[in-house]
């Protein structure tokens, strides 16, 4: 009990996880600086899921918050875990998009407005399916757009973590920040297991599940670059951290060559342990161009 | 249904590049060539079943590992070599049935696979290369997302064959824990819940629905008139804003995206305010 770990620092942090969409916003950006848009009061609602018997939310789940991080112009965009497990809809989606656009056309125009995106999600919000979908290829082609000239940041707390066609989207960010407790892959355990068998993936096995797809192995394995405790000071501080640097010279996503040596280099005659491909893809011939 | 994927896939990039074979250095699943449409040479890319493919979640159609970083690679290949030059037509032939669900994939980040295909296509697109995609089969979820949702201009052929859609049905009734028969009848009232064809292109996403008579096996004529509605659709594709604003100003997005516009509307009058 008297271990370090569990000091004055871990009992008296500041859980981030807890905090909500809203409180995530504004916690990031720097205070009395932050202006919720189209907010819940505009009450734009999704209009597909009273059509199915779900009650809508007024904000369909997606806080867009702007203001000042390390006293320059940012948009947090902040996916609401608890509505529909932060599933992307058209309203949501679109709020995103928009944002984005904006803060791009900012760029343009001389004034300098970088984008943090809070993950939340499982994906598409199977009642709004092909808008959904959509708007996620929205999402993505505004971030390409709007990373040339600004950081776009990831960030996945948890506790949903960052699944389905927006993990194409934290792909495309110019920087990811995890917390342990954040998750990130394509496709989750139960899906999986679903199309190809308990064999392929048990989405009971835990420890697999974070050892795959947890905060840890993603930022050690060098597919995302900062990896934050649970505590909102932390969190602001690499956020500030990653705003400052800028956008990195070359993308992660734009690095196909290194990737596919990577990829071909593997033995895919057999299932790895995580821990093996973050021992290789860190080794000699197979580093990452300096970020 | 699943059991023709990647059949029309083979047959259309057949009859619109005259071969069907990988480059070197590329899995036997992703097909690329070049090859004159009007007066451009054109990139044509596609990615058909593989049963020997290396990745045993990758053997059915879906798009990998290898794939995505195939594509990726051929697709940039072109933005390199055309940097200071006309920017040629890329051409991505969609028959896909999803991406590759396995424990290899989540391991080595078939995410970030995904998205670096993604990107190639949208740089593409942003460098001022007309991205066309022609669905001509299935496009299901991350697999759209990977290969062809970033283009300029999606065209689709209009038969009951074609399915563009973020799950298939099994799966989305088991998550939606719906029966499938339930699911095809709210999909019949919610059109962006709908499998049909003809009810994705009223949501306004697509340039143009096309009908051949044949898809598995299309006549002369047939390929030429698809040809003609490709080199239309760069054409226009070259004439327009290299962003996706053409899906949100659509016809069909004024009267089925409504709330998008709303969204977009309020935003850009608040953003700035204060």
């Amino acid at each position: 009990m008297s271990s370090p770990k569990y000091g004055a620092a871990f009992i008296n942090r500041q859980s981030f996880i807890e905090l909500d969409a809203r409180e995530r916003a504004t916690a990031l950006l720097d205070a009395g600086t932050s202006r919720e848009l189209v907010g819940p009061f505009d009450r734009v609602e999704s209009p597909w899921l009273p059509m199915q018997g779900v009650t809508p939310q007024e904000d369909d789940g997606c806080v867009v918050m702007k203001g000042k991080i390390a006293g320059q112009a940012a948009v947090v965009i902040a996916l609401e875990g608890a509505f529909q497990g932060g599933s992307m809809g058209e309203v949501s989606g679109e709020k995103m998009t928009a944002a984005l656009d904006l803060a791009r056309a900012d760029n343009e125009k001389g004034i300098p407005t970088s984008a943090v995106i809070l993950l939340e999600t499982g994906g598409v919000r199977l009642q709004e399916a092909n808008l959904g979908l959509a708007a996620i290829a929205e999402v993505m082609a505004s971030i390409l757009a709007l990373r040339k000239h600004a950081p776009v940041i990831c960030l996945t707390a948890g506790t949903v973590g960052c699944f389905g066609g927006m993990s194409l989207a934290a792909g495309l960010a110019s920087y990811v920040v995890l917390t342990r407790e954040g998750r990130l892959g394509m496709n989750g355990p139960e899906v999986i297991e679903q199309e190809n068998g308990v064999d392929e993936f048990d989405s009971t096995d835990h420890a697999l599940v974070w050892a795959i797809h947890g905060g840890e192995q993603r930022v050690d394995m060098g597919l995302a670059d900062a990896l934050v405790d649970d505590d909102t000071p932390q969190v602001v501080d690499a956020i500030r951290r990653l705003v400052l640097k800028g956008p990195p010279p070359v993308h992660r996503s734009s690095q196909v060559s290194l990737y596919r040596r990577r990829i071909e280099a593997l033995d895919a005659s057999r299932q790895w342990d995580p821990k093996e491909l973050r021992a290789l893809w860190t080794s000699n011939g197979f580093r990452e161009d300096k970020r | 249904m699943s059991e023709y994927t990647g059949v029309r896939g083979t047959v259309w990039f057949r009859a619109l590049t005259g071969q069907a074979s990988p480059m070197p250095g590329d899995p036997n699943s992703v097909l690329t060539a070049d090859a004159p449409l009007g007066s451009d040479r054109a990139r044509f890319l596609c990615v058909v079943p593989d049963p020997h493919a290396r990745f045993p979640c990758a053997r059915h159609g879906e798009v990998g590992l290898e794939e995505a970083y195939a594509l990726a690679a051929r697709v940039r290949e072109v933005i390199d070599s055309d940097q200071d030059a006309v920017k040629r037509p890329i051409v991505a032939i969609v028959d896909v049935k999803s991406q590759a669900y396995g424990r290899r994939e989540e391991t080595a980040a078939i995410f970030l696979a995904a998205a670096a295909a993604a990107d190639a296509y949208g740089s593409a697109r942003l460098a001022g290369h007309p991205v066309i995609t022609l669905v001509v089969g299935q496009a299901l979820s991350g697999a759209f997302l990977t290969h062809g949702y970033q283009a300029n201009r999606i065209l689709a052929f209009d038969d009951d064959g074609v399915m563009i859609h973020a799950m298939h049905k099994a799966a989305a009734a088991r998550i939606t824990r719906r029966a499938v028969q339930e699911l095809e009848s709210l999909a019949k009232d919610i059109v962006p819940m709908s499998y049909d064809i003809r009810d994705y292109a009223k949501l306004g996403l697509l340039y143009k629905l096309l009908h051949v008579e044949s898809p598995e096996k299309p006549s002369p004529q047939e390929i030429r008139n698809v040809q003609g509605e490709l080199i239309a659709a760069i054409e226009d594709a070259r004439r327009s804003p290299v962003d996706l604003r053409n899906r949100l100003e659509s016809k069909g997005a004024l009267e089925m995206r409504k709330a998008s516009i709303l969204v977009r509307t309020k935003l850009e009058a608040q953003w700035q305010e204060g």
